[in-house]
């Protein structure tokens, strides 16, 4: 007789420590020559700092080899590398600033600390979460939590307004952004809903134009979800988000249902919606024209395009290899540390480097889509798929908007870009994918 | 330091870079998982010399199943497989040898059928004298051979369809 067995797999551990050792070897390099063009070099902090981002990666290697033993190799050294390229291009702004701006800030150290907050997160997510199916059990919890992590900072008292944007809330004196948690609640709503209704969703409702499209009430929780979260999030003046949080759902939509359908009428209505939320706000109107007439010079001279120009010349003059670590002036572009830290990556480290950032993300994103594949239950399926496009979109919208590829619009580059709330939830997506990818690579037997 | 091994080190940062890429990649080309064909009892020897050739083992080709079934049975049906057209497993080929196979959602069956329409042994392919054969095993839902519903054994021939829950399944030479 016959029978299907599983290839015998390997667990990677091995291959995770060479890598992390190159990612280790990464981490410290950058930040000796940022300290080192600073004309700060001290050999003991030095010491200090490659030996805390050694005890880091070693601790969440070993956390994995005990608890995730079939979890992806890739994964943990590319976003540890990710990191800490992040953390020395802060520490160097935290430079730029100090020497020709007079600014005295401290974006630096408090990365590490959110470094360090968000690898234990992660971590805490490994342990706690010993089977991600258990998450399908908080589907509508997650949903509505999503929900209200939205609101939040609609609450007076509660919310800031910062920049123009109410997306922050202002706990125990630091400012945190509740929309990063609400995206993976909101994934794990659709991923729950989604793998319960999408034999309904996919094969019952009327025919048009040789489209099948879904009945109303199967569509109804979602559609009300979707529609209060993009709402508030206009609402709140967060573009990069309601954009993000829109790709998410389109994208698990057309994982869940293979309906083509979708994605037509998912970019119909986004089409409608960005002309017309051009034609109705006048901060978006001027999004689209800082966009489309960057370099013109009356639209620089008023200010909308001067930060989006700045990061372009910055990156110009990087070339192709960059002008080396701590040897530019990435501190001449607004918010060179969060929303420009790719510009001012561009810069330093040239398009070689870019490149090779934007490869480990490349990989990071296939790594969770091939989990995806690989995993056996449909809501974890559904859940990879989500977090993959959530960190694949991020990037796009965030260095699509810095090099004028689409209309700039605020947000964080995962692992890279200074902010807390961003750190911490982008590790907790690694927490959930490497949990999941475990389960995927794990053979059927073990499974029990 | 001087600006010599400064830049040095300015390019190294940039190779070093480009090699956590590669070497993820590499590791990526080398992790394959996923599942592949074997015949039971011969397949316990060819498992163990599937394993002493590492995981080297690539997609689940014909010539890693380990079935070889050549040299068990002469029957012309030995080279025929069958091949899933419809449902969660669309895709999926099982190389028939000479012997039965099981389709249900139990986990001992041969093809195993994630599909809520389909019973936990739900129907036998086997070889006869004659060619395959199909059988219901009481099945819930039914199995239906070319929309006749499968009762007693009957013959199951080259580009049949057997159609069982949401799956189909087609013998093919």
């Amino acid at each position: 007789m016959a029978t299907v067995a599983e290839l015998k797999v390997r667990t990677g551990r091995r291959a995770e420590l060479a890598l992390l050792a190159i990612a280790w070897g990464i981490t410290v390099l950058a930040r000796g020559l940022v300290d080192y063009h600073a004309a700060f070099l001290e050999l003991d902090e030095l010491g200090i700092y490659a030996a805390g981002a050694a005890v880091l990666m070693l601790g969440s290697h070993l956390v994995l080899r005990r608890f995730a033993p079939h979890a992806d190799p890739v994964l943990l050294p590319a976003v540890f590398a990710l990191n800490g390229i992040g953390l020395a291009m802060i520490h160097r702004i935290d430079f730029g600033y100090a020497q020709y701006r007079g600014r005295d800030t401290d974006f630096g150290t408090a990365q590490i600390g959110w470094t360090i907050a968000g690898v234990v997160a992660a971590m805490v997510v490994v342990l706690l979460i010993r089977d991600h199916r258990r998450l399908r059990r908080f589907t509508y919890t997650a949903g509505i939590a999503g929900l209200i992590l939205y609101l939040l900072p609609l609450v007076p008292g509660l919310g800031l307004e910062i920049n123009g944007a109410r997306i922050w809330i202002s706990l125990f004196g630091r400012s945190l952004q509740p929309g990063e948690v609400a995206k993976i609640a909101m994934v794990v709503f659709f991923a729950g809903f989604l793998v319960t209704n999408r034999d309904t969703l996919a094969l019952a409702g009327p025919k048009i134009l040789g489209l099948r499209f879904p009945r109303p009430r199967d569509m109804g929780p979602l559609l009300l979800v979707w529609a209060a979260a993009i709402l508030l999030m206009v609402y709140e003046r967060d573009l990069g988000a309601s954009l993000l949080f829109f790709g998410i759902f389109l994208g698990m939509l057309y994982v869940a249902t293979q309906r083509i359908s979708w994605v037509l009428t998912g970019l119909a209505l986004f089409a409608v919606g960005a002309v017309a939320a051009g034609t109705i706000f006048s901060h978006v109107g001027a999004r689209y024209n800082a966009w489309l007439n960057a370099l013109d010079a009356e639209v620089y001279a008023s200010g909308t395009s001067e930060q989006l120009v700045r990061g372009l010349f910055g990156m110009a003059s990087g070339g192709l290899f960059g002008t080396g670590l701590g040897e530019g002036r990435p501190d001449l572009v607004p918010y060179a540390e969060s929303d420009f830290i790719i510009a001012s990556l561009g810069e330093e480290l040239g398009l070689t480097g870019l490149m090779a950032i934007l490869a480990l993300y490349l990989i990071i994103v296939q790594r969770a889509f091939r989990s995806s594949i690989g995993v056996r239950d449909g809501f974890g399926k559904l859940m990879a798929a989500g977090l993959g496009f959530s960190i694949a979109l991020q990037v796009f919208i965030v260095v699509g908007g810095v090099t004028r590829v689409i209309p700039l619009t605020g947000l964080t580059t995962p692992w890279l870009a200074y902010g807390g709330s961003s750190m911490i939830a982008n590790w907790i997506i690694v927490g959930l994918l490497l949990r999941i990818s475990d389960q995927a690579r794990r053979s059927a037997q073990e499974v029990t | 330091m001087s600006e010599l091994s400064i830049t040095l080190l300015r390019f190294g940062f940039l190779i070093l870079l480009w090699a956590l890429v590669l070497a993820a990649i590499g590791v990526l080309r080398a992790d394959l998982y996923g599942t592949r064909v074997i015949s039971r009892g011969r397949g316990r020897e060819n498992r163990r010399r599937a394993d002493a050739r590492g995981d080297k083992v690539a997609a689940p080709s014909r010539s890693a199943t380990g079935i070889r079934t050549g040299s068990i049975s002469t029957r012309d049906e030995a080279a025929a497989h069958l091949a899933v057209t419809a449902g969660s497993l669309k895709g999926t080929t099982i190389p028939l040898g000479s012997a039965p196979i099981l389709i249900g959602r139990s986990p001992t069956c041969t093809l195993v059928i994630d599909d809520d329409y389909c019973s936990a042994k739900h129907c036998r392919i086997f070889p006869e004298a004659d060619g395959w054969k199909v059988e219901d095993l009481g099945s819930t839902n039914g199995t239906f051979l070319d929309n006749q519903r499968v009762d007693d054994p009957m013959p199951f021939k080259r580009g049949d369809k057997l159609r069982l829950g949401a799956t189909t399944v087609e013998l093919r030479g």
